[in-house]
């Protein structure tokens, strides 16, 4: 007899034991009674799709891919992969107009970044938003991010010859955030990790991780990111022999395990040379490497843990390394979803569940009341900063102003 | 990392350890795969016969209210267990004809209360009952699920609109002398049941609901946000691949999230469970602990796990990790030095009794006071 000693399934979904324990900690399903949450979207719904796809249900659009299911799920089920996976599989809905326009991050980027202060002008004028409310339904009463007047790799490009210079190297990964938005973040980056004699080199053109084309529907040109990525992070990884870091933790996730889990693309060579920056930089301090801070710096931070920072498991590196700063009085927000989920938070028929799901971490932030917010997420910047007009920022920029210049 | 202790599991007893170790200025990091059996729990620590003033301070610093008075607790399908030790949601009474005639309170289209069975069950030993199932109290919004309602979705409307349910059920209430709700409130603040029997003109009565469990899932999180607010690294969703062993003693731990970034501790506790969080695992041959490949008390013959009758008292349930008598684990009968074995993964558990909690709390106090030992070497 042929004897197969534990059951094996596509994103472990018949280990599902129907604790329902996923349900308590689904952020839309406390917001949102259109969403069936992530055990009937999940587990109970593959049986019946596996049977016949009639049973597909585009309620499952409401999932914001958080992943808080499978890191509460006590049987190892990739719940949010599931429901990711039945929504390439079977959605039928077009992405429309709006979709496409907040999927390619890479695409507006190009396109703003030579009339950025044109462009950052009109988002931010109630006519242009009310315009963009009735013709592409992205709500008016959100708050775009800033486009930046030059990327990121033009000046690290111009920077090549001093980063050379330095004993180590690390490629890094900066997404499109970076690139196109907020240079400064890898600015300081930079800066950290050359007081720690680490010199920076950029990949041979990243694009998009794909993140927002597979959440809206894209999958294809989110593989086809996939497959140049992967490529271009081998010849790093292997030809030039480098780690690679990453600020964002939701690039992080999508190049280490969405690639593999949702669009089928192999990164079993590069894997697990993705690390997000602030753990490359806590274990180079734990080996003894030394950073000299700036005598006279205080800051009260609450660190805020972004959904893919945990499910990553990562948070706890941001979080040592922020207590490692002297004069940063530290506070541990409760781990919880913030709302915006990347460009979902950005659709009209969203905004007020985003909006609803944010309020424990806003009313946690308001009692706490620190100078400064800090995560790694630049999506839950943006939401949090409109929200409770804290200002948030990245664990490695909040570092790169405690040291020396 | 290093730590002075790493415990592996953050249920009820990984969390008692963390943070009695955390209050004793000890530095800790809990790995949790995923949650754990506390979203079950019914409120009581039935195995708890004196009044432990320990755990009533552990967690009443938490900010979780204990109350302790030995009696009765009312179950959901209107029979009584005994309780003594209790979340302040359970009320603990001194007998089962507690009152004359009672009114039930059920929600519409909620899934998981069964008002009919506990008033049968009620009716046994001479109780009335009334059931009453007030539409939506607060928010019509929840109407979309219509008959999907689980209790944290009703836990969440009433932790906003519980003063309007006291309301209503004031104006439902008659001639009876105590009044029955499903526990659905106070999934933030557990001061809120507490606040309903002083609104009611009546003897309030909470009675579980089928999981997940409110108040458990409220336990977990303010011993968590306590843990967290100690000092303690409480690794969420991680998983230890592998564990090092030398000269009878753990030295490291390696986990799915961290790789090839080990967690090194003088002392570890294991307190990864029962089957439910595969703290033991069963394959068609033998029960087995997957950590560490510790020794498991056990039937060797198969047919002897269970017992045909599905109520009786179920074999396999009694198998557990092997200690010596301080809680150190074997493995090849020989104990691992500086591991504890605590909670359901020592299988000593009643499930009929429901005694879980009071074995994780126990076993776990017990663990801290030889790590805290200067004898524990």
């Amino acid at each position: 007899m042929k004897f197969q000693a534990y059951t094996v399934s596509k994103y472990n979904f018949d280990e599902c034991m129907k604790c329902t324990v996923c349900s308590v900690y689904c952020p839309v399903l406390q917001v949102n009674p259109l969403y069936p949450g992530p055990k009937q979207a999940g587990p109970d719904g593959e049986r019946l799709r596996l049977k016949d796809p009639y049973f597909f249900n585009y309620a499952l659009k409401y999932c914001l891919n958080c992943k808080r299911c499978e890191v509460a799920c006590p049987s190892g089920v990739d719940v949010a992969g599931l429901i990711q996976a039945a929504r390439i599989k079977y959605g039928q809905d077009r992405p429309t107009l709006r979709d496409r326009l907040l999927a390619s991050t890479d695409l507006m980027g190009t396109l703003a970044r030579p009339v950025a202060h044109v462009v950052n002008g009109l988002t931010g004028l109630r006519v242009t938003r009310a315009a963009m409310e009735a013709a592409l339904q992205i709500d008016h009463r959100r708050v775009f991010p800033k486009y930046s007047g030059r990327s990121f790799e033009s000046w690290l490009r111009r920077q090549a010859h001093a980063q050379a210079a330095y004993k180590d190297q690390v490629a890094y990964f900066h997404g499109c955030y970076v690139n196109y938005n907020y240079p400064q973040l890898g600015k300081d980056l930079v800066k950290v990790l050359n007081a720690l004699g680490v010199g920076v080199q950029l990949l041979d053109k990243e694009k998009c991780c794909g993140i927002a084309y597979i959440t809206n529907g894209m999958s294809d040109i989110a593989r086809k990111n996939a497959r140049h990525n992967v490529s271009v992070l081998e010849e790093a990884v292997h030809g030039r022999g480098l780690k690679v870091l990453t600020t964002s933790s939701t690039c992080s996730l999508t190049l280490r395990d969405e690639y593999p889990a949702l669009l089928g693309v192999d990164n079993t060579g590069v894997r697990a040379s993705i690390l997000i920056a602030s753990r490359y930089i806590y274990e180079r301090l734990e080996a003894g490497a030394q950073l000299r801070f700036k005598p006279g710096f205080r800051k009260r931070v609450a660190y805020h843990t972004p959904c893919h920072m945990e499910k990553l498991g990562w948070g706890v590196f941001s979080e040592r390394l922020l207590r490692r700063i002297p004069g940063v009085e530290f506070t541990l927000l409760d781990s919880a979803c913030c709302g915006i989920a990347g460009t979902y938070g950005f659709k009209s028929e969203n905004y007020e569940a985003s909006q609803a799901i944010g309020v424990p971490l806003f009313e946690q932030i308001r009692a706490v009341d620190p100078e400064v917010v800090a995560c790694d997420c630049e999506t839950c910047k943006w939401q949090i900063e409109m929200s409770t007009g804290y200002s948030v920022e990245h664990p490695i920029s909040i570092l790169a102003q405690a040291i020396e210049d | 990392m290093r730590f002075d202790t790493v415990i592996i599991g953050g249920g009820l007893a990984g969390l008692t350890a963390g943070i009695s170790l955390q209050e004793a200025g000890r530095s800790t990091a809990i790995v949790s795969t995923g949650q754990n059996a506390l979203h079950f729990f019914s409120g009581s620590f039935e195995s708890l016969e004196e009044a432990p003033e320990r755990i009533v301070g552990l967690f009443a610093r938490a900010g979780i209210p204990l109350h302790y008075s030995p009696g009765v607790r009312l179950m959901p399908l209107g029979t009584f267990r005994p309780a003594a030790l209790s979340l302040d949601d359970v009320s603990l009474l001194d007998q089962p004809k507690f009152a004359r005639k009672v009114l039930i309170v059920n929600f519409q289209d909620y899934q998981d209360f069964f008002s009919s069975f506990l008033a049968d069950g009620l009716r046994h030993q001479g109780i009335a009952c009334r059931i009453v199932t007030p539409g939506h109290l607060a928010d019509p919004s929840m109407r979309v699920r219509a008959g999907e309602l689980r209790s944290v979705q009703i836990a969440r409307t009433m932790d906003k609109f519980w003063e309007k349910a006291v309301q209503e059920i004031r104006i439902l209430l008659k001639d009876e002398d105590a009044v029955i709700l499903p526990q659905v409130f106070g999934l933030e603040d557990p001061t809120i049941p507490g606040r309903i029997r002083a609104g009611i003109p009546a003897r309030v009565i909470f009675v579980g609901t089928l999981p997940p469990s409110v108040p458990g899932t409220r336990t977990q999180r303010l011993l968590k946000r306590r843990y967290e607010a100690l000092g303690g690294t409480y690794l969420a969703g991680d998983k230890v691949l592998q564990a090092r062993v030398e000269g009878g003693r753990v030295r490291n731990v390696t986990t799915r999230n961290l790789g090839g970034h080990i967690l090194e501790a003088d002392h570890f506790i294991l307190a990864t469970g029962g089957y439910f969080s595969k703290g033991l695992k069963s394959n068609p041959f033998r029960v087995y602990e997957p950590v560490f490949g510790l020794d498991v008390r056990q039937e060797a013959d198969r047919s002897k796990w269970y017992d045909a009758d599905f109520q009786a008292e179920q074999p396999y349930m009694a198998f557990g990790v092997e200690t010596d008598a301080a809680l150190h684990p074997l493995r090849d009968g020989q104990p691992l030095g500086n591991l504890y074995a605590v909670g359901s993964v020592l299988g000593a558990t009643r499930p009929e009794l429901g005694s879980g909690a009071g074995l994780a709390l126990r076993s776990a106090l017990a663990a801290v006071d030889q790590i805290l030992s200067p004898l524990d070497l």
